[in-house]
């Protein structure tokens, strides 16, 4: 297939992310501007760091007068789980990609793309679907926060905050077709949000920041998965 | 102001050098099979933990996140495709928070 019919593919496939994408992304332009960040901060935000919550967290902080240092590190922190899945994406794009190709990819690895392109059923991912999906996210992210900040004002209440389940809905719409077919993937999800809910709920452990909990649970899930199904998830 | 700007090129970097390193060069090693079968295992449990417990709190209040969750979880067990779930999640939602 050529280019150009696979990019159209992968921003077909990304609509999704794009309906969950809008309504965040203009809550995020309302709220920055709320914290009289400046508008082409908040844009740079969204266009450079490209990852909702450390931009959420990021504002915050900034109007709170939190020391540069520690945004950069909560940052880091946050969007540390990029890094497996970076890892686990580098195994599924197609063979033969140019490391210059991979690097433009890789910017756009965020809970929801990676999630979206690790979950079709192709073995190898041509990177160029890869890259109608990363383009339409970023599109999507990045006019909500212009329309955000333009505007001022979002969406009705109620409606705003309604859709602040999308990206959790298609969380679900991509993992339990996957949890219904396979037993190893079953387990292992159903470890991931058993440790992550102890991690969240037991007072011993408040102290962790949500950027580590995440980590933990998806690492525990995949080792336990190791461990039990050592042949993996079957075709 | 300058501060502010040297600030978001650092988080930029922080943020995208994690995202880079694996992707480039973990691209053609040959891992060890383990290795290769836990990352194989990382989406499928990235996506339990970024599900829950933080659907519960996505809406701002439960009930409506409840509502949301489980007409996503019927429709996706019922094989719609990913955008229908997505609608019928916010409509679920939507719905129950207009009635409460």
């Amino acid at each position: 297939m050529n280019k150009g019919t696979e990019f159209k593919k992968g921003m077909k496939a990304a609509i999704p992310i794009g309906l969950g994408y809008v309504p965040i992304a203009i809550a995020f332009g309302i709220l920055s501007k709320a914290s009289d960040i400046p508008n082409t901060i908040s844009i740079m935000l969204s266009m450079l760091v490209y990852a909702g919550a450390s931009q959420f967290a990021g504002v915050n902080m900034m109007a709170l007068g939190v020391t540069a240092m520690e945004i950069v590190i909560a940052t880091f922190i946050l969007n540390f789980r990029h890094f497996l899945m970076s890892a686990s994406l580098s195994q599924r794009v197609d063979e033969g990609t140019s490391k210059r190709f991979l690097s433009l990819l890789s910017f756009g690895i965020t809970d929801e793309t990676f999630s979206l392109a690790s979950m079709r059923e192709e073995k190898k991912l041509n990177p160029y679907f890869l890259l109608g999906i990363n383009t339409l996210a970023f599109l999507s992210w990045n006019a909500g926060t212009w329309l955000g900040l333009l505007l001022g004002t979002a969406l009705p209440d109620a409606l705003q905050n309604s859709m602040g389940i999308a990206i959790y809905c298609m969380f679900i719409g991509l993992l339990l077709p996957s949890m219904k077919k396979s037993r190893p993937v079953l387990v292992v999800a159903a470890m991931s949000m058993a440790i992550h809910a102890l991690l969240k709920w037991i007072p011993m452990f408040a102290e962790i920041s949500s950027g580590l909990t995440i980590i933990i649970a998806t690492i525990g899930g995949a080792a336990i998965g190791t461990i039990f199904f050592p042949e993996g998830v079957e075709d | 102001m300058t501060n502010l700007y040297i600030l978001v090129i650092l988080m930029a970097l922080v943020t995208y050098i994690p995202r880079l390193l694996p992707m480039v060069f973990l691209k053609d090693m040959k891992l060890p099979p383990l290795l290769k079968v836990f990352l194989q295992f990382i989406p499928y449990s990235a996506l339990g933990a970024l599900i829950f417990p933080g659907i519960l709190t996505s809406t701002g209040d439960i009930y409506s996140a409840l509502a949301g969750g489980i007409m996503a979880v019927i429709l996706s067990l019922a094989k719609a495709n990913v955008m229908i779930v997505v609608v019928g999640g916010i409509l679920g939602a939507y719905i129950v928070m207009m009635l409460t």
